[in-house]
């Protein structure tokens, strides 16, 4: 077995009487796209948000890159390799696509109390910026306002801005969310294109982009994990027909 | 790289009328504060001089507070003090200097007064700001303004410098060369200062710094997740901007040679956030404009109808109905509707 980038043990949050994660054990091997179902109100934002420092574990252990950064605050995460996106889209709204992009490059580049030149004529920021949105093909909105385009570009973008913090590994929130066929293939064929280069770890209710993407599928229902495996093991796993897959059948 | 290339000549072309504007709209406001007051002054109209000198050191105090307002959208209820602590930094060093006492402090030189001016609100906007910044929206509001009435209540308990009356400056700072008791070269050094505080806040704006502070204001949590932790930077900001302001101060205390802690009351502290929403936020010169068209229209208002208050709050309200981004944003949406006519 490879080792794993990112390992989660026995991690635990409740919140009064609802265990919205319960033991929930994970890893996610170098350079796998790892995907993260269940149905809703499994507790999948809840696990993702003590993922990225938003939420903080109240007892297990998450280890990055053989390290641990349990408790870590949210931007310790991101400045550790761990970038995520959102399932509510969350980009910078009034400012163009590639000064979302220059930010996330910029953040990644030290510290900002730089006064005097100006950032948005720094080839160190823009030239990989510009190189982040054409990987995610929207090199041609580039000085568009992200207000301005379309929901499917802001999910597009988000991907840019994850991959602009030069991250190990890739936390994506539901990157189909709210999407359309179309749109949806589109970020599916983006994934693809990262496979092998990145590592990561997709939560996603679209069963046709994790089957099509996913190398290891892990089910977690009512907090907690309930099987791991490949698509074709999951896809036969009773239990998780029953949970899962039954709901939508019936 | 093809691909980008074809997207991009229109969008530079509005790059480039943009950049056309600024720079007109920049020579516009720079040659009207320049030679408007001081023809005014020339052929007799003196009082007019003062109205330009006020404009214009608020019109610093207005940019000093856009820099978090605009640029990082915090809004601070406080800057008022600021202003107080600027002014005080002059008269008690100089009344001292007067009447005797605090030998430490007692100097009318205008180095001492200007670098004490700076260090008092640079430390005021530290501790203040370490303690605002924890808290976010109304409760920033709230919390600044607070500590502003701290201050002001802080002065007007010192019986020593007038309390509640104030305290008169006999004699203004004192600099090499020249005086600012003439009151043409008191007005080109406060114009002088508000177009490199102008030009410094531009600079600002567009650097890695700036560029962090927006994306603050515009998405504080995005911010954590590419791995900012943006408190450091707005505490920088928060402390630039109050050193701003008290310098204005500084400026505002030689004019007026009169100061109270009147200044610093968080009436006050509305009147320079009005000034710069007047103006517009967003724009470079908006707080300055906010500032031009507040003086003047209190002054105009004020000589018609003693109850000038009103008209004045009917067309505030007015502005921020019908202007969402203040005055200024009248130049940016004749280019917009213009660009669509293409």
């Amino acid at each position: 077995m490879t080792e794993s980038i990112l390992q989660v043990v026995n991690l635990c949050k409740s919140f009064g009487g609802v265990h919205a994660t319960d033991q929930v054990s994970l890893s996610v091997r170098h350079g796998e796209i790892h995907a993260l179902i269940g149905p809703n109100g499994a507790g999948k934002t809840t696990l993702i948000s003590q993922l990225s420092g938003l939420l903080r574990p109240d007892s297990g252990k998450i280890l990055f890159d053989n390290k641990d950064i349990t408790g870590y605050a949210a931007y310790q995460f991101s400045q550790a390799g761990l970038a995520r996106s959102f399932q509510i889209t969350s980009v910078f709204q009034d400012l163009s696509l590639l000064d979302n992009v220059a930010l996330a490059v910029q953040a990644n580049d030290g510290h900002a109390f730089r006064f005097w030149h100006n950032a948005r004529k720094d080839q160190r920021l823009r030239t990989p910026a510009m190189q982040y949105l054409q990987q995610v093909q929207l090199s041609d909105q580039a000085e568009q306002i992200a207000s301005e385009v379309s929901h499917g570009e802001r999910r597009q973008l988000e991907i840019a801005m994850a991959l602009a913090t030069s991250p190990k590994l890739l936390l994506l929130d539901e990157p189909m969310a709210g999407m359309g066929q179309d749109e949806s293939s589109l970020i599916i064929e983006i994934l693809k294109n990262l496979r092998g280069d990145k590592s990561i770890l997709l939560v996603e209710h679209d069963m046709d982009a994790v089957f099509a993407l996913a190398d290891t599928i892990s089910v977690l229902v009512y907090g907690q994990i309930i099987a791991t495996g490949t698509s074709a093991e999951i896809k036969t796993n009773t239990a998780v027909q029953k949970a899962y897959l039954g709901e939508d059948a019936a | 790289m093809t691909t980008t290339t074809s997207a991009r000549p229109d969008h530079r072309q509005n790059r480039n009328t943009e950049t056309t504007r600024l720079l007109l709209v920049s020579a516009l406001l720079v040659l009207i504060l320049a030679i408007l007051p001081t023809v005014l002054y020339l052929t007799g109209h003196t009082f007019w001089l003062d109205i330009f000198t006020r404009l214009v050191i608020l019109a610093i105090a207005a940019v000093g507070l856009n820099l978090i307002l605009g640029l990082g959208g915090m809004v601070s209820f406080g800057h008022a003090a600021y202003i107080g602590l600027g002014a005080y930094a002059v008269g008690i060093p100089a009344y001292h200097s007067t009447y005797g006492g605090m030998d430490a402090i007692a100097t009318y030189n205008g180095f001492f007064h200007l670098a004490l001016a700076l260090t008092v609100s640079a430390l005021f906007a530290l501790v203040t700001g370490i303690i605002s910044l924890r808290t976010r929206g109304v409760n920033f509001i709230m919390i600044t303004m607070a500590f502003a009435q701290m201050m002001y209540y802080a002065i007007v308990s010192l019986e020593t410098y007038g309390g509640d009356d104030g305290l008169t400056i006999d004699v203004r700072s004192e600099f090499p060369i020249i005086s600012l008791d003439d009151p043409l070269t008191l007005y080109a050094v406060s114009f002088i200062s508000l177009i490199i505080i102008v030009f410094l806040v531009h600079r600002i704006s567009n650097s890695r710094f700036g560029l962090t502070l927006q994306g603050a204001r515009s998405n504080e949590e995005r911010m954590l997740a590419i791995g900012v932790n943006c408190y450091k930077y707005q505490l920088a900001a928060f402390v630039m901007s109050g050193v701003i302001c008290g310098y204005a101060g500084f400026l505002l205390g030689n004019f007026t040679t009169f100061i109270s802690p009147e200044m610093m009351d968080w009436t006050r502290s509305g009147e320079i956030m009005i000034m710069v929403i007047l103006g517009g936020a967003t724009f470079l010169w908006g707080p300055v404009i906010g500032a031009i068209v507040f003086i003047i229209l209190e002054y105009v208002l004020s000589e018609v109808t003693v109850y000038w208050h009103l008209p004045f709050g009917l067309l505030l309200i007015f502005s921020v109905l019908f202007l969402r981004n203040g005055l200024a944003s009248v130049l940016q949406r004749s280019h917009s509707q213009a660009g669509k006519g293409q």
